[in-house]
């Protein structure tokens, strides 16, 4: 009995010893040298491989970081989820400038919620807005509002987006959302946008909260928030900043120029401005905007 | 006929409902404007040639076709531009339109109004087809595909048939059997005009069987006419479609990703038949053409011949006024149509009908779990799985999707038709084929 045990030990540990030397001889033959530092700078990195970076996943990222570290210039590449933060690490480790990129998120412009634009069809489809968009014009009749199918919620790896019962809107939520674009991807319409988180701890932002672009009376026929082209914002801009411009019926800012003052979302006749901070009211001589119209 | 000839794979049978089968063709007086579309066809939107507060007759061009693929667009009443900007097309989208309001009803003097049959045809086969798109006809069974662009057969390639279609299988449509039945001449002068354009020995005729009266009187008729054959078809959907008439009648198969024009047909509706006669015989470009009123409610409904610019609440108030019960209006029938957003959308050429659900009809059931029971598969004509597509195109599988073909898909319907869980099938292969055909652009460069 003993002398069994003590045979099949010693044939399996034979076996077992011969491949061990096998597989060691081999695992030395075909080594592959990895850079070390890759796995130094992917624990760096958030983890979450988004792909936002447009690399495949968080390694990815890291390989091409230590690339391009090598090369002497790493300030192209970026982690959006990550933002300044992580790229400040990474910067430090490699003991290179990084780029200076501001924190992000996604922003939703379009206000055509269930009050504004108020449902002119039934739609009866798919609940996915890239076949609605696909099918017909939409529910408020405005060919660029939002089609409240959820596309976008479903789109994000984060949980970031949330539909409003209330308004049929999507809702960024700015804690979750990590800008890594899935949502401007998913919607079929171009509504989102990712854009810096603005100015100071209040994240004061500013901006059009419209993508269409048919005239005035048109837009305004479907949807009574919506950008009509007026160019009073631009007027009120252009003294300072030039932040805002107007193209195709349609007013932009540019969130690089903006200095979030919130002097343009008053003055804006169907409000379509929309701010993070209370905007201060236009100051006494309002008639100087009256009259600089005329 | 021993065989009743169809097509040898899928297809179903829907309730016909052809209630207006019996209604004569009636004139739709011109409403008090009208809105041209310039891009009614498939391809490039037509140019506008006139500006705001030029006077236009019936027939004037309004449009020109520049693009390879387009067609003119002429104006279908007398009257005054009121301007060139833009009008809803069928999906809701503001398209480049010409608005014309009404005055009177002057015609160009070159269109010859009487009713006498011109039977000589004198066209060379060059002059017909530049005609053909001089007078801006397009495919006139829903596609609206330019004609004159499917007679310019190109370099290689050898055409023996002219297929011409007067199945109508969509339910409640009976726009073109009303024309055979009123205008069996002209249509089949209008064959014989398309067929010399084509040059070729041989044009066929298919009808579904449900229309044994019109089969009858072309049948007849078409004895004068040596080179025209016409078959009764089986009652089968879609036997309309272009590969399954082909297929039908003359036993070919075109290969995915091929066109008519690769087994040697090419195929014509029998309204463009008409409206070739039209043009050739008589002078009068593309203003008008059938539609078929209808829905279960609706107190006067009939076919009309409609101006072209005619918005849709105009047609339905001749038709007797909206039935308070409507719950969904659809431009064509009830297969390949679409559900209008607004009454305001004018007919185009390729508007076979107005349908009008109630409530009950309108109703989309409760989607539900597939359950395998491979119907749709059974039911697809061109032999796809739609099931798979469904299931591809909801996991953004593009590349598989081109891998099973999604773009062989004809849109019939006929799956989303027989799916007992009400899958949204075609709603996803549509979806999928637009996510390949950009997704190929995008590999292309």
């Amino acid at each position: 009995m003993t002398e069994l045990l003590i045979y099949s030990a010693l044939s399996l540990g034979g076996v077992a010893a011969g491949f061990a030397v096998v597989l060691y001889i081999i695992s030395q033959r075909f080594k592959v040298e990895e850079d070390p530092r890759i796995g130094e700078v992917t624990e760096l990195l958030p983890g979450i491989n988004c792909g936002a970076c447009g690399y495949p996943g968080c390694s990815g990222l890291a390989e091409a970081l230590v690339d391009a570290a090598d090369e002497g210039d790493i300030s192209h590449l970026t982690c959006p989820p990550g933002g300044a933060d992580t790229m400040k690490q990474v910067g430090r480790y490699f003991g290179l400038e990084v780029g200076s990129k501001h924190k992000t998120l996604a922003v939703l412009r379009c206000g055509g919620s269930f009050a504004a634009a108020p449902a002119k069809n039934e739609y009866q489809g798919p609940e996915t807005c890239a076949i609605a968009h696909s099918l017909y014009v939409g529910v408020n009749g405005c060919p660029h509002s939002c089609l409240r199918l959820a596309d976008c919620e479903v789109a994000c790896p984060f949980d970031a987006i949330e539909m409003n019962d209330e308004t049929g809107l999507p809702e960024v939520i700015p804690e979750l959302c990590t800008s890594c674009g899935a949502c401007v991807k998913a919607c079929p319409r171009d509504l989102f946008e990712i854009r810096p988180r603005g100015k100071g701890k209040a994240e004061r932002r500013v901006w059009i909260n419209c993508r269409n672009k048919q005239p005035g009376g048109i837009a305004r026929k479907n949807c009574s928030v919506a950008c009509i082209g007026c160019s009073k914002c631009v007027r009120v801009c252009n003294e300072i900043v030039q932040a805002i411009s107007m193209e195709d019926n349609l007013a932009y800012i540019d969130p690089y120029k903006c200095i979030s003052c919130g002097k343009c979302v008053p003055v804006c006749p169907t409000k379509a401005i929309l701010a993070t901070f209370t905007p201060p009211k236009p100051k006494e001589p309002k008639k100087e905007t009256a009259d600089t119209q005329a | 006929m021993a065989v009743v000839k169809t097509f040898p794979m899928g297809g179903v049978h829907p309730p016909e409902n052809k209630f207006t089968a019996d209604s004569a063709i009636q004139i739709l007086d011109p409403p008090d404007e009208v809105a041209i579309l310039l891009g009614q066809h498939i391809g490039a939107p037509a140019e506008a040639v006139v500006q705001k507060g030029d006077t236009v007759k019936v027939g004037t061009l309004i449009g020109e076709g520049k693009a390879f693929i387009s067609a003119n667009v002429h104006s279908s009443v007398s009257g005054t531009v009121k301007r060139v900007d833009e009008a809803l097309d069928a999906a809701g989208f503001r398209k480049p339109a010409v608005v014309i309001s009404v005055e009177g009803d002057e015609w160009e003097e070159r269109i010859d109004r009487s009713p006498e049959l011109v039977t000589e045809i004198n066209t060379p086969a060059e002059e017909i087809v530049q005609r053909i798109k001089a007078a801006g006809i397009v495919g006139m069974g829903g596609a609206a595909f330019p004609t004159n662009v499917k007679y310019m057969v190109p370099e290689g390639k050898q055409v023996d048939t002219l297929v011409i279609n007067g199945v109508e299988c969509e339910p409640y449509l009976t726009a073109d059997h009303r024309l055979m039945l009123e205008h069996t001449d002209e249509v089949l002068i209008g064959v014989e005009v398309l067929r010399r354009a084509l040059q070729v020995e041989r044009a066929v005729i298919g009808i579904e069987l449900n229309k044994s009266d019109a089969i009858e009187i072309m049948s007849k008729h078409a004895e004068r006419f040596p080179h025209i054959e016409v078959y009764g078809l089986k009652v089968q959907y879609p036997q309309g479609a272009e590969k399954q008439l082909i297929k039908a009648i003359l036993d070919r198969e075109v290969p995915g990703g091929k066109l008519p024009l690769d087994v040697g047909c090419v195929v014509n509706n029998v309204g463009t038949a008409l409206a070739a006669y039209h043009e050739i015989q008589k002078n009068r470009p593309l203003i008008d053409r059938v539609v078929t009123v209808t829905g279960s409610s609706l107190s006067k409904r009939g076919n009309f011949q409609v101006r072209i610019g005619t918005p849709f609440s105009h047609a339905i108030e001749a038709a007797g006024g909206m039935p308070g019960d409507v719950a969904k209006v659809i431009a064509g029938g009830p297969m390949m149509g679409k559900a209008v957003p607004d009454l305001n959308v004018s007919v185009t050429k390729g508007t076979s009908g107005i349908l009008l659900l109630n409530k009950r009809e309108a109703q989309r059931e409760e989607t539900v779990a597939c359950i395998r029971c491979s119907k749709c598969v059974s039911a697809c004509p061109i032999g796809l799985e739609p099931y798979l597509l469904e299931k591809l195109a909801r996991m953004e599988y593009w590349e598989q999707s081109d891998e099973h073909d999604v773009l062989d898909c004809i849109e019939c319907g006929s799956c989303s038709y027989i799916c007992p869980s009400n899958r949204p099938l075609l709603d996803y292969i549509k979806l999928g084929k637009v996510k390949v055909h950009e997704m190929r652009r995008a590999s292309a460069g």
